[in-house]
């Protein structure tokens, strides 16, 4: 039997504002535990929520970025449930009222463009963090993540494979990077999916029963997650089994997904209007500034840089699937006006160095113009091209000025046409048995000559220059 | 309504309460009475009468985005059962 | 006259004159809680030692000229459901056994800030819930007016307190009636100002878009001043009015000012006597120049049941975080995460708070959402519709605070239901987020005092307390005083 799959995802990002969602307290990843915390943001008696005005303001711009209609009268909602790391036992979230309802996101996978719809976004806070304790065999709660902003981007089950949500969940990190909301650190959480799926056999209408896997935190666990349960699923239809509607959890070093105990909930989350925080309204003129603010998105500049610059589909989709690459793209275009020529060193030697040393793009931290200040240098024959990726690593690893490290230490291209021949008349001087070879009709000695001419010149030389030297004098004996 | 075993077993997971068998009677007794006394509301139409959680329509209460200092861990922690390193101590969660 | 019988005014102009030192002052209230409270039982915790200390800066403060407030210096007492650092704050409950917040209410603070001397914290019902402060995890407190008579509730405690001459004036919280109703059946004076007037910051939540904080005194001009400190916008709650604190301004004429009455609360299941009390009242009025007529508000019938959901829902979800985890009390003995859970909520709360979490639960629960909840939601819309129609025409409604006067001890424990609709005059008032007073009216064939609720529209604290200044002077019911007993008479 043939089965089709079905895939809808629930993916929260942390927002990068300073503070939590509900109280000052930063909201910087890391510290010791519960030093991030207040009275409000761990729920002490009495205490009460106030709005941060900066999620609200990032909602609207993810909303609009993603094609979604802003509500504009919305209101939060308590989720209620019992668990150690959500100290007031309900989460401040959006269910009767998301921010943001009905857009989309174009994908494209295998040439062929697909619109994913997303069905709402909305606000709500983040939870604490729970450590195990071997030593006394027990849990440990940190309140530090407490109250971090979350936006939920929930979209409709529109997904056939693994592949479709990847290239989601790729154009909605650039998304979310371009429109500066959220770093979507996925190994600091700040950017999670949990993935809904049902399989069904091909022919019929109806949905199979889903499951859903929480919290995978990478795009890999998440491809091999939907592997596995689709696997899964259909292995239990094949036997005559049910699938069980539950939440699972996917464990990626295992390959394998396993059902989380019920925590005796039933689900049951007993949404009601949060009565401690008042209803947001957004104006005509909130949104509209907000869309005029927007930064041009990934789908824009792509389409503009192939356009304007020409450049290949694949590279300006590397580059645009960044916003730090867009960052070191546009900086370094700035200071040359060479855009293909940029977008080569970026395919080529900015990404070998970031792989070479293990350097994540967005830590890339070298000043983008001097890329371009260096390509003017190579293009006006200052150095030559193999001496600029010298440069370049050093660019790269110590943030040199390309000029003045070229100066320093003496990398010009020696253009002197005297100078050149010098050399070469001094090591066809030095080397009788190649001149010999040459002689005797084998011209290959030339790499050679020319390879001991650029030692000589320590490689400053424009080699075409060198070359035709060499032909010149070989010619003269 | 009647109020069920059940429901009332329901409701105790649901609030995390657990009732002696006694107490449970009671309770469920009680409950049908409070609920039933609830159902009066039925006799009055609110066909297109907006659900207000608000008395009054004050609305965007916002914080600005500044970070204040954050309360020092030994003082949240000052009222814990039980506590270790800073943090709250549980009993293992199993997942 | 004897240091504790005077007004909070009057206590706070002799400090201001140097007739009094603050010390002394709070020294004598902290002897005479001895002598009395044994027999009442309106304190849960008397901070003697902290008050002292407060008292001497107050001094220095008010020597130095920096503390100015006609209340500065006056000793005055706390429901135990405002947060006080350092200072134990248990709603009543075993649940918050030990509980000592990091942090005080924005009520308490502003307070502090005006120099008031914070004696201590004072009974109420577990929670806030419950109409007879009987409740409490402390035992019962006893209404001075009565032989083993309840005091009402929830904030019991701080009715007493002023009843008895204890503190010269409180702080309750009103979530359906809870500072009115002991003001009336202990004969003192008390407001609930309108939802968002006083900041919730610091106020262990009962039902969040009902609690309000408010004073207790012994006249309309005390808590007329104790409104102008703790009023005023919080940026710590959301919810609270932006709007500067609120300056009353007492000028004795009523000339003209419509009174509206009710007639559905003069009908079935008043008491003969309170409503004689209160329509005579009503006259009084009358003689001072106010226009008094009848009308009718059929939809407050339903004001009781949709308070019920609406506060139950909302108690079942802010007393969640109750759980034996971060503070109060947890079972010594459990045998995991899940089990800590249902025995530290099960043995810390009392069975009135777990009866109406589960009811909470219950109009939550999937299913019933919309046939509870949402209804009532409605309701509350109507109710509120029907208040703005009636103060159209009236500039306050007048009507009786209570069906009866207080209750003996143990009387109206036996049925939830039947306690429930005791609260069926003060109930809509918090629905509808209005201002609400009590002033003293007259007294019982038994000596149990009478109180008359004067409503107004939202933000017309002015308006109502005029009206029961108005009726104050005119009248004597506020001055009378109980006998009061002292000792282990109790």
């Amino acid at each position: 039997m043939e089965f089709l799959t079905t895939l809808g995802l629930e993916v929260h990002t942390e927002l990068s504002t300073k503070t939590k969602i509900f109280c000052g307290c930063t909201t910087e990843f890391g510290g010791d535990p519960n030093t991030h915390v207040c009275e409000v943001c761990t729920g002490m008696p009495g205490t009460l929520p106030v709005l941060n005005e900066q999620v609200v303001e990032y909602a609207i711009r993810v909303g609009l970025a993603t094609n979604c209609e802003i509500t504009q009268y919305n209101k939060f909602d308590r989720k209620n449930y019992f668990y150690p790391d959500l100290p007031k036992a309900y989460q401040v979230s959006q269910l009767y009222a998301p921010i943001c309802q009905n857009g989309h996101i174009d994908i494209e996978v295998g040439g062929v463009t697909k619109s994913i719809r997303i069905k709402e976004i909305h606000m709500e806070e983040d939870a604490g963090k729970l450590i195990h304790d071997p030593w006394d065999d027990c849990t440990l709660v940190d309140y530090n993540r407490c109250g971090v902003p979350l936006l939920e981007i929930v979209s409709e089950p529109d997904f056939c494979n693994g592949e479709e949500v990847i290239a989601y969940l790729t154009k909605l990190k650039s998304i979310l990077q371009y429109t500066d909301v959220s770093d979507c650190k996925m190994e600091q959480g700040s950017l999670r999916a949990d993935v809904n799926l049902s399989v069904r056999p091909v022919g019929t209408d109806e949905l199979g029963t889903r499951t859903e896997m929480k919290n995978i935190n990478s795009f890999k666990a998440i491809a091999r997650a939907i592997e596995g349960e689709r696997k899964r699923q259909i292995e239990l239809i094949e036997e005559g089994k049910k699938v069980v509607q539950e939440t699972r959890r996917w464990d990626d070093n295992k390959g394998s997904s396993f059902a989380m105990r019920s925590k005796e909930n039933a689900q049951d989350y007993r949404y009601f209007p949060e009565p401690d925080l008042v209803p947001i309204e957004i104006s005509d003129e909130w949104i509209e500034r907000v869309r005029g603010e927007l930064p041009e998105l990934p789908d824009a500049k792509k389409k503009r840089y192939i356009a304007d610059y020409g450049l290949p589909e694949y590279d300006v989709d590397i580059i645009t699937g960044s916003k730090f690459l867009v960052k070191i793209f546009e900086e370094a275009l700035e200071a040359c006006g060479e855009a293909k020529e940029v977008s080569n060193w970026i395919m080529g030697e900015v990404l070998r160095l970031a792989t070479d040393t293990s350097t994540d793009v967005e830590d890339i931290n070298f000043t983008f113009a001097n890329l371009g200040k260096l390509i003017l240098l190579v293009k006006n024959n200052v150095v030559n091209r193999g001496t600029a990726k010298e440069v370049f690593e050093k660019m790269f690893k110590e943030n040199v000025e390309p000029e003045k490290y070229i100066k320093d230490n003496g990398l010009e291209m020696v253009n002197d046409d005297g100078a050149v021949r010098e050399v070469v008349l001094a090591v066809l001087q030095a080397n009788p048995k190649s001149v010999a070879e040459f002689k005797e009709g084998n011209d290959k000695v030339t790499r050679f000559l020319m390879g001991q001419c650029m030692k000589q010149l320590k490689g400053k030389a424009d080699p075409a220059t060198v070359n035709t030297v060499i032909d010149e004098e070989l010619a003269k004996l | 309504m009647k109020i069920t075993d059940e429901m009332i077993d329901y409701i105790g997971i649901l609030a995390r309460l657990k009732l002696q068998d006694e107490e449970k009677e009671t309770a469920k007794t009680e409950l049908e009475k409070i609920i039933n006394y609830m159902d009066t509301l039925n006799t009055l139409d609110t066909t297109g009468i907006e659900a207000m959680s608000h008395a009054f329509p004050v609305k965007n209460v916002f914080r600005e985005d500044v970070i204040k200092p954050s309360v020092d861990r030994e003082i949240i922690t000052l009222n814990a059962p039980a506590k270790k390193d800073g943090c709250f101590k549980v009993p293992k969660t199993v997942e | 006259m004897e240091l504790s019988k005077m007004t909070a005014l009057e206590i706070g102009s002799k400090i201001k004159a140097k007739e009094l030192g603050v010390v002394e002052v709070t020294k004598a209230a902290l002897e005479n809680i001895e002598k009395t409270d044994k027999a009442y039982r309106a304190f849960v915790t008397v901070c003697g030692e902290k008050a002292l200390t407060q008292a001497e800066k107050i001094q220095k403060g008010i020597d130095d000229g920096t503390l100015t407030s006609p209340l500065a210096g006056v000793p005055m007492a706390v429901k135990d459901n405002m947060c006080t650092e350092g200072v134990l704050t248990t709603c009543a409950s075993k649940i918050l056994t030990g509980f000592k917040p990091t942090y005080s209410s924005t009520a308490v603070r502003k307070l502090e800030d005006a120099g008031a001397v914070i004696l201590g914290k004072l009974n109420m019902d577990e929670f806030a819930m419950g109409s007879t402060t009987e409740t409490s995890v402390h035992g019962v407190t006893v209404n001075p007016w009565g032989e083993n008579r309840a005091p009402g509730g929830s904030s019991g405690g701080s009715a007493v307190a002023v009843a008895a001459d204890e503190a010269y004036y409180t702080l309750g919280s009103d979530t359906g009636g809870s500072i009115r109703q002991p003001a009336a059946f202990c004969g003192v004076t008390g407001l609930k100002p309108t939802y968002g007037t006083v900041s919730r910051y610091g106020l262990i939540a009962y039902a969040s878009s009902l609690d309000q904080i408010g004073p207790i005194g012994k006249n309309v001009e005390d808590i007329a001043e104790v409104l102008s400190v703790i009023s005023g916008h919080d940026p710590k709650d959301s919810t609270s009015v932006k709007q500067d604190s609120i300056k009353i301004t007492l000028d004795n004429n009523i000339k003209g000012k419509r009174i509206g009455l009710p007639k559905d609360y003069f009908g079935e299941g008043l008491n003969s006597e309170v409503k004689a009390s209160v329509l005579a009242a009503a006259k009084k009025l009358e003689e001072l120049g106010a226009i008094v007529e009848e009308f009718e508000m059929p939809e407050l019938q339903y004001a009781i049941p949709a308070y019920y959901i609406i506060a139950c829902a909302e108690a079942s979800s802010n007393l969640s975080r109750f759980d034996g985890v971060k503070y109060g009390y947890a079972s010594p003995e459990f045998k995991d995460l899940t089990d800590l859970y249902y025995k530290s909520r099960s043995e810390g709360f009392g069975m009135e708070v777990k009866r109406r979490i589960m009811i909470g639960a219950f109009v939550l629960s999937s299913g019933y959402y919309d046939a509870y909840y949402k209804k009532a939601l409605q309701v509350k819309a109507i109710i509120k519709q029907s208040f703005d129609r009636a103060f159209e025409k009236y500039d306050c409604i007048l009507s009786p605070t209570a069906p009866t006067t207080a209750l003996k001890i143990g009387e109206n424990l036996s049925d939830p239901l039947k306690m429930y609709l005791g609260d069926i005059y003060t109930v809509s008032v918090n629905l509808a987020g209005l201002p609400s007073m009590v002033v003293p009216c007259g007294f019982d064939s038994q000596g149990l005092p009478i109180g008359l609720q004067l409503t107004g529209k939202a933000f017309s604290e002015n308006e109502i307390m005029n009206v029961g200044y108005a009726f104050q002077q005119s009248t004597d019911y506020h001055t009378k005083k109980p006998v009061l007993k002292t000792g282990k008479e109790a």
